[in-house]
């Protein structure tokens, strides 16, 4: 996991490496500091010898300058290094999201995309900067303060012998027990959180049908669960804590009673008794320092493995070894098309597919809820690839196009459209990046879009918010074809993009679109009959099936299904 | 845990009134008093016994150790006897520390489950209005930040600032004790450190704020891109949305870069500042003990040393420690700020209760003197509903000139329920500044289906969400069975009407359970019933699990015209008198529509409903369409009637006009 992260720390390399080595300058002052007051004690306190005491104390106070200097530069290093992998990591995730296909989106949900590009990537940052700086810090500080200790003393050093095992046991043991007892929590966390963004998106419902005591109930069960768990999770730190005080405290006991007799024997120095309390405390800390790090490293191990399984995602669709740049002419054929969005062929979307679209038909496909017609169109501009069969534009597979050359001849109006933030005419440019003011207002004429967007006072230079918020419904799909029309594409496709337009407004649309856009081949998802009856044919779906495809005169005779829908909807027009 | 390499924290928050809101948050603590009594003796326990054992060094050095060094049989009595001291003190120290970390959990974790569910108690009874000025977002974080920081402070910030205070008062006191010179070292070097300390607080604060800006910009544009990634593919936008991100990510990360240097070098510095007092202290400790040998020992050098060791740390820790103390009541208060909000207001009396009617000895339905039947209160299902009015709301409103149609009963007036709702001359504004219904007069029928008719913000929700009361008239009146409906106690009048809503918002659980939402005791039967009624049945079954499938993130496993036929098969097994349909069949196609039209008419058969649709073949058999615009009614009449006008609702109905 490690090796896979370490790709994007690889130009923060300099400071990445440099930021332990200056620890290491840190740690080995803070070592020598002892050491040098147990020479004042042992050689100038009772030599008498002031000269000496405050050349060594000067000495000391210049190595804590030294040691301040490492510490600082250290922390300067690893804040660099750790900015610039989280800066490198979200490059790496950001980029592969924009390879990801529907499908590859579809798998993780934008939402949890969202989460791993922003609170996964602070999370990896925040542990690779401790990483970089305690990682390193405390396994040096625990080897050479033991080995300052042993070289003091080598018998008396042998109380690390028995209080650093007993230390990593009860680290261990907290850690595994903990751990699974934290998830639990985190877990129970999360649905609480999930229980109020429900109601908050739904207080509408809940006090419509009266059920505010049903979801405080569901709410304080939730909360209680969340209390249980954090307990039980947390009791066990809690042990942990005092144990170790104890197990240090008792170090401390023990270095008393064997260095104080040592002492006394004379085979010690007072000096160098005092300095080994520094020593054993030095030890003995790193030993816990190690133990909380490997605790949080444990836990951001989530993050990293979340965003991992991001970046090794295979993008679906991708494109071929030699691609065709340019498509020809703007005929479709769909030759027995099976598709299944979960690659199943026990559970079939669509369902041999067989059409046949010449360039510059305008196709009207209608059916109802659930009929596939959605999935039908997304396979054009090969947002998502076949199961089985083959979709040909102009001719051609589409897997043996570039993306970027199938993409850009085939102009898709999305259902669930979105308008980004910025003006209107930035929004527009999406379309063709280098579109003059003329080009903008010629395609907004065609989409009936030009009146409205004049009426504004700043026109075209008018800002949108996040999601195009102060647009009426039918005035976001005007834009969003206007949008797509500006790509002068062979194929476009309206996926229900009229439906909260009004059928005069949708009428004078299509009108532009027969005469300034009569070349280019249309596929018009609709609700209304009225948005497709004058298609040159009409495909009628039904389950992921194409039940029936003609003109509207050929479907009223035979087409059981269209005549309904038909019916259904002529219902006192006539009056 | 405050360790070292914690994640640094935001720029500081400031509350307006810290007295105040910590004590509203010990009032939390109720009944927990002598877990807290005992969690302060642990903790007062833990920092004395760190203080004292250090202490112990100087006995243990100058008299135990020192006057026996090189006798061969030494006197190890008193040695012994204060390491044995030493010991208990440390095991004290550890006990209390278990003491109160274990009581803490308790404590915590109870306070904690009494805020959120305080908080979500009251969330519950906002009225709407709170909800349309208040985002999502910020609500949500009452909920999570601000909940987490609070918790934190309980559980960690506040202990240990009590401890770090008691062990930096208990060590100075200690130092003087030791040596007054040596500790005007300590004194001098500390004004040094905190100068440190507010220099480079005060940049990473600032840096801190640059960070929060860029981060935000970071984080909104990767919302922004991956909410419209699917736009993207289509234009083949990538490189591009690849190139700005890149920009803005460079940008933010030269401000993480400083933001976090100044976070992570202030450790590394007091703690090497300590070591310089520490290098300090040990060379005029030595020099005082050579030049004066009376001020100054071995035992007091040591016993210092270590002093010195234990003193900057909490000092160093007291400021970041009241930092995210501050910062935690800045988010108490916000949350106690959400929880002494004013809840929806209910003064109405008036309840909805079971009836059957009175029979007489042959059996046959008693009449009144009104010539209504008599009703009596039942306990059972009846499937007849009637409002009870309290015989003092009754007094009150026969004064005001209405006189209810209703049976006496014990305590009051018994008015069956049928679901004749007037509204007279109601206006009505969102912020009492922009006027949304003007002088807006109607009445429903029982049994009747009523329309709305208008483009967005005509007022056509407004109407309904009057009737439900999710707000208030300014002016005029809605009567419901003649009693006006600011009578009616809020859950009852609601509890008698059933809404169908544009946005569905299903919960997580399984597809029966989203059903049963509408009736929480429905049978199975009941609730099949009702999913057939909807036509939603089939689909159900089509379903993994059929009706024991699990919805999760507001169903989104399922298309939007299936959860709409779900809503309304939650409708449907509520099985209310009025009926209220907004928008709820705009997703639905109009074969589903055609197809589900039996069921709804099924539905709506004896009910008073209103509709609202902008797709005008779903209002076209309604007993009466009002056409709305600008908050008035400026057409009313049958779908014949108004095509004959040919008014508005002619150039719509003709698609002359657009609806949106």
């Amino acid at each position: 996991m490690i090796k896979k992260l370490a790709v994007y720390l690889r130009e923060y390399r300099l400071p990445a490496i440099l930021a332990p080595i200056t620890i290491i300058g840190e740690v080995i002052m803070e070592i020598l500091i002892p050491m040098l007051m147990a020479q004042i004690i042992n050689i100038g306190l009772p030599a008498g010898d002031i000269g000496y005491v405050v050349k060594t104390g000067g000495l000391m106070v210049l190595l804590a300058l030294l040691s301040l200097a490492f510490g600082a530069l250290s922390g300067r290093f690893a804040s660099v290094a750790g900015a610039g992998f989280a800066k490198n990591l979200r490059n790496a995730l950001f980029g592969k999201v924009q390879d990801f296909s529907f499908a590859n989106i579809d798998k993780f949900s934008t939402a949890s995309l969202i989460t791993r590009l922003t609170t996964d990537v602070t999370g990896v940052q925040n542990t690779l900067q401790m990483m970089l700086r305690i990682m390193f810090r405390a396994p040096v500080m625990l080897i050479s303060a033991a080995f300052m200790a042993t070289r003091i003393n080598g018998r008396l050093a042998l109380v690390f012998a028995v209080a650093g095992p007993i230390i990593i046991a009860g680290a261990v043991l907290v850690m595994t027990q903990a751990f699974p007892r934290f998830q639990a929590m985190l877990k129970k966390y999360d649905l609480l959180n999930a229980s109020i963004q429900e109601n908050l998106t739904a207080i509408r419902v809940v006090k419509a049908f009266v059920r505010t005591d049903h979801e405080t109930e569901k709410f304080r069960k939730a909360a209680d669960d969340v209390r249980r768990a954090q307990i039980r999770a947390e009791k066990v730190m809690v042990f942990a804590m005092p144990c170790m005080q104890l197990v240090m405290n008792g170090c401390m006991i023990a270095v008393c009673w064997f260095g104080g007799l040592m002492i006394i024997g004379e085979e010690m120095l007072a000096g160098d008794l005092m300095s080994f309390f520094t020593y054993v405390s030095q030890v003995l800390s790193s030993i816990m320092m190690i133990a909380m790090i490997s605790v949080s490293l444990v836990m951001s191990r989530a993050s990293a493995s979340r965003i991992i399984e991001v970046l090794e995602e295979r993008p679906d669709v991708a494109d071929p070894a030699a691609p065709l740049t340019e498509v020809e002419d703007g005929s479709v054929v769909f030759d027995h098309v099976n598709f299944s969005y979960a690659k199943d062929p026990n559970n079939l979307i669509l369902e041999d597919v067989v059409l046949n679209i010449k360039a510059g038909e305008t196709i009207g496909i209608i059916g109802g809820t659930g009929s596939a017609k959605t999935t039908l169109v997304q396979l054009i501009p090969r947002l998502y690839d076949v199961l089985s069969g083959s979709v040909l534009v102009g001719g051609h597979d589409v897997r043996e196009y570039s993306m970027e050359a199938l993409r850009d001849s085939v102009a898709m109006v999305l259902q669930k459209n979105v308008l980004f933030s910025g003006s209107i005419k930035e929004n527009l440019r999406w379309g063709k990046e280098d579109a003059t003011d003329e080009e903008l207002i010629a395609v907004c004429k065609t989409a009936d879009a030009h009146d409205f967007i004049s009426s504004f006072p700043n026109g075209y230079d008018t800002d949108l918010g996040q999601g195009g918020v102060n647009l009426s419904g039918g005035q976001k799909q005007r834009l969003c074809i206007a949008r797509a029309l500006l790509k002068d594409p062979k194929i476009l496709i309206l996926d229900d993009s009229t439906s909260a337009v009004d059928t005069a407004t949708d009428s004078r649309i299509r009108a532009g679109f027969a005469t300034r856009f009569g070349h280019v081949t249309t596929f018009i998802i609709a609700q209304r009959i009225a948005s497709v009856q004058e298609a040159d044919r009409i495909l009628v779906m039904d389950d992921g099936k194409v039940s029936d495809i003609g003109t509207h005169e050929e479907l009223l005779a035979r087409s059981e299904i269209y005549r309904e829908v038909y019916e259904s909807q002529r219902k006192g027009a006539e009056e | 845990m405050a360790g070292p390499g914690r994640g640094p924290k935001g720029p500081v928050q400031k509350p307006q009134d810290a007295g105040k809101t910590i004590r509203r948050v010990f009032s939390y603590m109720d009944g927990y008093q002598k877990q807290m009594v005992l969690i302060l003796i642990g903790l007062l326990l833990n920092a004395a016994a760190g203080v004292a054992g250090a202490y112990f060094l100087k006995p243990l050095i100058n008299n135990c150790i020192v006057p026996y060094v090189g006798q061969q049989n030494p006197d190890l009595s008193q040695f012994i006897s204060t390491l044995g001291a030493m010991a208990c003190i440390y095991l004290v120290g550890a006990a209390g520390s278990f003491l109160y970390n274990r009581l803490m959990i308790n404590v915590a974790t109870g306070t904690l489950y009494r805020i959120r569910t305080d908080l979500f108690t009251k969330m519950e009874k906002l009225p709407l209005r709170y909800f349309d000025s208040h985002p999502h977002g910020e609500l949500m974080s009452r909920f999570t930040n601000d909940t987490d920081t609070l918790r934190e402070m309980i559980s960690n910030a506040l202990p240990h600032m009590i401890s770090s205070v008691v062990s930096v008062v208990g060590v100075f006191t200690m130092m003087l004790l030791l040596s007054p010179i040596l500790t005007a070292i300590i004194v001098i070097m500390l004004f040094l450190m905190l100068k440190v300390v507010m220099t480079l607080g005060g940049k990473s604060g600032m840096y801190f704020k640059k960070q929060q800006g860029a981060l935000g910009k970071v984080n909104g544009y990767i919302e922004e891109m991956i909410e419209g990634q699917k736009v993207v593919k289509v234009f083949c936008h990538e490189d591009k949305t690849v190139a700005h991100f890149r920009r803005i990510n460079d940008e933010l990360c030269d401000a993480a870069t400083n933001a976090h240097t100044f976070a992570s070098i202030l450790m590394p510095i007091m703690g090497n500042l300590s070591h310089m007092v520490y290098a300090l202290i040990a060379a005029a400790g030595g020099g005082i003990a050579i030049a004066f040998p009376a001020l100054m020992d071995l035992g007091t050098i040591a016993a210092f040393l270590q002093y010195t060791r234990s003193f900057y740390q909490p000092i160093t820790q007291i400021s970041q420690l009241f930092n995210s103390i501050l910062t935690a009541l800045a988010g108490a208060e916000r949350i106690f700020g959400l929880i002494d909000q004013e809840p929806e207001l209910d003064e109405g009396k008036v309840t909805l209760v079971y009836a059957e009617k009175v029979l007489d000895e042959a059996g046959r339905e008693a009449a009144g003197e009104n010539g209504l039947p008599l009703l009596k209160e039942s306990s059972a299902r009846t499937g007849l509903w009637a409002w009870k009015v309290p015989a003092g709301t009754a007094a009150a409103l026969e004064a005001g000139g209405i006189s209810l149609a209703g049976s006496p009963a014990a305590g009051g007036l018994l008015v069956q329920v049928r679901g004749d709702v007037r509204f007279a001359d109601v206006t009505f504004s969102y912020d009492g500044k922009k006027t949304v219904l003007h002088d807006v007069s109607l009445y429903a029928k029982p049994g009747q289906k009523i329309a709305f008719v208008g483009s967005t913000g005509a007022g056509k929700t407004t109407i309904t969400n009057l009737i439900n009361r999710f707000y208030d008239v300014d002016e005029g009146a809605i009567t419901y069975d003649g009693i006006p409906v600011k009578e009616i106690r809020k859950d009852d009048l609601r509890r008698s009407l059933a809404m169908v809503l544009q946005d569905t918002h299903l919960f997580t659980g399984t597809v029966k359970e989203n059903i049963r939402y509408g009736k929480l005791d429905a049978t199975d039967e009941e609730i099949v019933r009702a999913a057939k009624l909807a036509n939603a049945h089939w689909f159900i079954q089509h379903l993994p699990q059929g009706y024991d499938t699990v919805l999760t993130a507001d169903g989104a496993n399922l298309s939007q015209g299936q959860r709409q036929l779900l809503a309304i098969a939650r409708a449907a097994v509520a099985d209310p008198p009025v009926l209220i349909l907004d928008e709820a069949t705009s997703s639905i196609d109009t074969r589903t529509e055609a197809l589900i039209e039996k069921g709804m008419d099924s539905l709506m058969e004896g009910r008073t409903v209103f509709v609202i649709a902008h797709r005008l073949s779903t209002v076209r058999n309604s007993n009466a369409i009002m056409v709305l615009e600008h908050g008035r009614i400026i057409e009313r009449g049958d779908h014949d009637d108004l095509l004959q006008q040919k008014g508005k609702y002619y150039q719509l109905y003709t698609g002359m006009f657009e609806l949106s």
